[in-house]
């Protein structure tokens, strides 16, 4: 029984992953942007629901509601004012911006917040589990598994159902033309980054209530996400579920063995798929 | 020059006045700082240390990501391995510490080699998460490393550095302290492979190979098609830089003596400010990682007391400068001057043309 256990919370633990990873997937399909400041965004929402639940006394979900448009404009300025200028066909700016980014904003944050591990109160929601006959499983990591399902289907949706979702595809088969077509390639970027950043706030209320965060955990968040990404295969938002899954099993059983092995664990399963299927396990883009 | 026929009035060149007012500079600046440990203090020998090892490690940085297009964010996968490869010569094997700073960098070579295998399999921003995915790989094998400290570290043994080679007779010649002396000796390593590496780098860009580099980065399809084999560049840039990140790390480790595998494989200390020196100084030439490097030390010597400020502050610095001035401090001098202290670019003079 200890084993289903383990590959159930596995599964529910790349809910998480999934969630890290849908706003990093999303921002890569539409501008062939990595930002590598990703994980340190996720931080930085966790800290901002904080701030929210402690000054105005709210509970985490409220607060969460109210980061949400914070972040919104947060990635609406970043890229409208500082991302777009670095993009084009020299990969280097992107990644070094991106990079001098994540340095900053974790050095901020430890400035602000000190070094020491925060977490958000949940009462008696962090606790609550469902028996389900042979395993009991708690209601947070089902809440997490949910919402990334819906982040998805939303995301899905927004792509291939509104007009919005057109102009991201157009934008991203070929700018040139999608703006000859009345459409602002910087504009549809902003909000592309800035629809990111709903989703960073809601990984980040999960992040929060889950486990400890400190400053200096962004960076790892960002490589659980990549992974996510790179195993799903590039393009493809379902994959990226499949790749947070595969994380998050690898992870809890690598666990289940010696706790030492739970990350390097994760990083090997990336390793394998990346061995063994170089474009991931389901690709759709061609780059 | 070979390949050109003998009768030919035209010649290929690619010196310059600066480049041999640079040549004749360069032997007086070493010659400088070769006696620099007869007069100067402590003190200065070990910032010279720091500042000639990063040096190092912007060249090599450089190297991949300015020249060969290949921006890896995880060039402290080679350090650690270098200085871990050192420490288990040294603890495991009974090595003395100075000819185990070559082993550091054969074993950084050779993991290099499936580093290579598995971010080859990426696409550029890609490439850059894969490497530090394989960094933190590697980090977290060391950690369950028990012989060599696990994820605590460990020390060389006291009577490995006292009876390195060759520091009695520079305590005993320069009549300084053990542990001077032991400055002294790294620090003249660090000079030495610090000349090798910039002159190493500086002929390999003068040669065919060094031409074919720059056509790869700067168009991979017309180098394919006059016949460059662009794989092959990419490998042998990534096995040089690792191979050389390696003997730095290790170096860097004789003079610490102390290791951990979150120091040696930090991110900040290894890759983060490498970049920041190699930007600010500007990338794809040899003048900017000098450059940074002096700039770094300087910000770092005023602002070290701030904390983490202080590496707020770097990375802003590292985005205006990525923003206004891409191509760095030294962009900005030969864009004004045109001075170039180590050409690479070939021109042709002589016959009917008029040199300018």
């Amino acid at each position: 029984m200890i084993w289903v256990d383990t590959i159930v919370q596995g599964v529910l633990l790349g809910g998480l992953y999934a969630l890290f990873a849908a706003g990093l997937s999303l921002v890569f399909g539409i501008m062939r942007l990595v930002n590598l400041a990703h994980g340190d965004f996720i931080v930085m929402a966790a800290y901002l629901i904080l701030l929210l639940v402690t000054l105005l006394g709210l509970s985490p979900f409220v607060a969460a509601a109210l980061a949400a448009p914070i972040m919104y404009l947060t990635g609406w300025l970043l890229q409208k004012h500082l991302l777009n200028r670095t993009l084009g066909t020299d990969i280097l700016p992107p990644l070094l911006v991106t990079f001098g980014l994540s340095i900053a904003l974790q050095n901020a944050l430890l400035e602000g917040f000190s070094a020491d591990s925060q977490r958000l109160p949940t009462g008696a929601i962090s606790t609550a589990s469902l028996d389900l006959g042979v395993i009991n499983v708690g209601v947070l990591p089902l809440m997490t598994f949910g919402s990334a399902i819906v982040v998805i289907v939303g995301l899905n949706q927004l792509f291939y159902r509104t007009e919005l979702g057109r102009a991201f595809r157009a934008t991203s088969d070929d700018p040139t033309t999608a703006s000859l077509m009345g459409i602002r390639p910087g504009d549809i970027f902003a909000k592309a980054t800035a629809i990111a950043m709903l989703v960073v706030t809601l990984a980040a209320l999960y992040l929060g209530m889950r486990s400890n965060f400190d400053p200096s955990i962004g960076p790892a968040r960002l490589i659980y996400a990549f992974q996510a990404v790179i195993i799903g295969g590039l393009g493809s938002l379902w994959g990226t579920l499949a790749g947070g899954v595969i994380i998050g099993l690898a992870q809890t059983i690598g666990a289940a063995i010696n706790p030492e092995w739970q990350i390097l664990a994760g990083h090997v399963a990336f390793l394998v798929v990346l061995l063994v299927r170089p474009r991931g396990l389901f690709p759709r883009a061609v780059d | 020059m070979a390949g050109m026929t003998r009768s030919s009035p035209y010649e290929v060149t690619t010196r310059t006045r600066a480049s041999r007012i640079t040549a004749v500079a360069a032997v007086a600046l070493l010659a400088l700082l070769v006696v620099l440990p007869l007069f100067a203090g402590r003190g200065l020998i070990q910032d010279m240390f720091f500042i000639l090892t990063m040096l190092v490690l912007a060249q090599f940085w450089n190297l991949l990501a300015g020249y060969g297009g290949l921006v890896s964010i995880g060039q402290q996968a080679f350090v650690g391995m270098g200085a871990y490869a050192m420490f288990g010569g040294v603890i495991l094997a009974g090595m003395d510490p100075i000819p185990a700073i070559l082993l550091g960098g054969i074993a950084a070579l050779i993991v290099a080699i499936p580093t290579a295998f598995f971010a080859f399999r990426l696409q550029g921003p890609y490439f850059a998460i894969g490497t530090w995915v394989i960094a933190e790989v590697m980090r977290l094998v060391m950690a369950q490393a028990k012989a060599l400290g696990g994820g605590t570290g460990t020390s060389l043994p006291r009577t490995a550095t006292r009876e390195m080679w060759a520091t009695e007779w520079i305590a005993g010649a320069l009549d300084v302290r053990n542990s001077a002396a032991r400055d002294i000796l790294t620090y003249w390593l660090a000079l030495a492979l610090a000349a090798a590496t910039i002159a190493a780098i500086y002929a390999l860009l003068r040669s065919k190979r060094g031409l074919a580099l720059s056509a790869v980065r700067d168009n991979p399809e017309a180098a394919k098609s006059v016949g460059v084999d662009a794989g092959r560049m990419k490998w042998f840039v990534f096995l040089t830089s690792a191979f050389g990140t390696g003997l730095a790390g290790a170096l860097i480790y004789v003079q610490k003596a102390r290791i951990s595998p979150d120091a040696a494989f930090s991110v900040t200390d290894w890759t983060a400010y490498v970049l920041f020196i190699v930007i600010i100084g500007g990338i794809g030439t040899i003048e900017g990682p000098i450059i940074g490097v002096i700039v770094f030390f300087l910000l770092q010597s005023l602002l070290a007391d701030y904390g983490s400020w202080y590496l707020f502050t770097l990375g802003i610095i590292g985005i205006v400068v990525m923003l206004v001035a891409p191509r760095g401090i030294w962009g900005l001098i030969t864009e004004r001057t045109g001075i170039q202290l180590f050409p690479v670019r070939r021109r042709l003079s002589g016959g009917s043309l008029k040199e300018d």
